[in-house]
């Protein structure tokens, strides 16, 4: 059980470290300046969320920190969503992708304040405040595109329309999904999926854009550790500093 | 939309605690009051510097003009005795 559970640690924490980089990429390329110091505190809280589930994951291993496993981990090793690792197209990419996160983050969060893990629990606690309002800016972007002109509608129709196929690894469960619903730590992740389907339908048509069909595009996913060929590139970058430099100290 | 449209001019007011008066902080880009709300938030209240935002479109403040000084404020100059300073406060008064 306690590899799964450091399985699922590993799972959130990635997720939102590897979100929270890619909203670092965009740090000071926002259309406005509003937009750009908002979008980058969105990443700052995921960095936080990223930390304490890794925290919690480095100690339930031993020998290790958040920052060893940030920073001198494997590709593979790795347990992060592929949705996640998509790249920065432009503004609508980014808040459609942010969008799907918000609202599985929020469902998920507001489940685990029934977790037993007490640990778990707790950063949950923290974090939902957080996620709240995250889900507000970016499903009030969402309609604002939606519902702007005709050039911002098709730009994230289109996004919608290319990020959907990632959004099924969100409610696939695999072994560590079981263990963690049979010890009553976390929801099956497929338990997820028809709240989150209503949140984003319902907002989607609001707006005006279309919802995709479902599709299922991949047999393996980043929960196992099989990784899009996008994640490879930003480890590359997050982790050369210190690779080069093993004693650099800020 | 030109590139270099970033909305209506907004100007931002924080109260640090509740009761204390709310003291301007700065102003900010955006296209509506909700969008305003939500970049005060991220822009002036992010390292905890409040519990209330005030956000007035920047065209709807009434100001006066650099120009009206000499007859606004001037005349106030040598009238010392507006100010409550010519009486004799008794000892028994305390807080004042």
């Amino acid at each position: 059980m306690k590899d799964e559970l450091i399985d699922y640690c590993l799972r959130l924490g990635d997720s939102s470290l590897i979100l929270s980089h890619r909203i670092a990429e965009y740090c000071s390329k926002a259309p406005i300046l509003e937009e750009d110091l908002a979008i980058t505190n969105v990443g700052l809280d995921l960095l936080g969320q990223a930390e304490n589930f890794l925290n919690y994951a480095a100690n339930l291993k031993g020998n290790t920190t958040a920052d060893l496993l940030t920073f001198k981990r494997r590709e593979g090793d790795f347990r992060c969503l592929h949705l996640v690792q998509t790249p920065n197209t432009d503004f609508a990419f980014i808040l459609a992708r942010q969008f799907f996160m918000d609202c599985y983050h929020q469902i998920l969060f507001k489940k685990l304040l029934n977790s037993k893990d007490e640990t778990i629990l707790g950063i949950s606690k923290k974090a939902i405040k957080e996620v709240n309002y995250h889900l507000d800016r970016s499903s009030d972007w969402i309609k604002r595109l939606g519902l702007g002109t005709k050039e911002s509608n098709e730009r994230i129709q289109n996004a919608i329309n290319d990020l959907w196929m990632y959004t099924d690894e969100l409610f696939t469960d695999n072994s560590t999904d079981l263990s963690m619903e049979k010890n009553k730590i976390a929801p099956l992740s497929s338990s997820l999926k028809d709240e989150w389907s209503q949140m984003v339908v319902n907002t989607l048509k609001d707006s005006e854009i279309e919802v995709p069909e479902d599709i299922y595009y991949s047999l393996k996913y980043g929960k196992d550790g099989f990784h899009t060929e996008y994640l490879g590139y930003i480890l590359a970058e997050m982790q050369h500093l210190p690779l080069l430099y093993p004693d650099a100290t800020w | 939309m030109s590139r270099d449209d970033q909305g209506i001019l907004w100007e931002v007011f924080i109260q640090v605690k509740a009761g204390r008066a709310y003291k301007h902080v700065g102003s900010l880009h955006a296209y509506d009051k909700e969008m305003a709300m939500k970049s005060a938030r991220d822009l002036y209240t992010r390292r905890n510097e409040g519990n209330g935002i005030w956000i007035v479109k920047a065209e709807d403040i009434v100001s006066s003009e650099a120009s009206d000084g000499e007859a606004f404020f001037d005349p106030s100059n040598d009238k010392v005795y507006r100010h409550p300073t010519f009486y004799k406060i008794p000892d028994g008064v305390k807080h004042i």
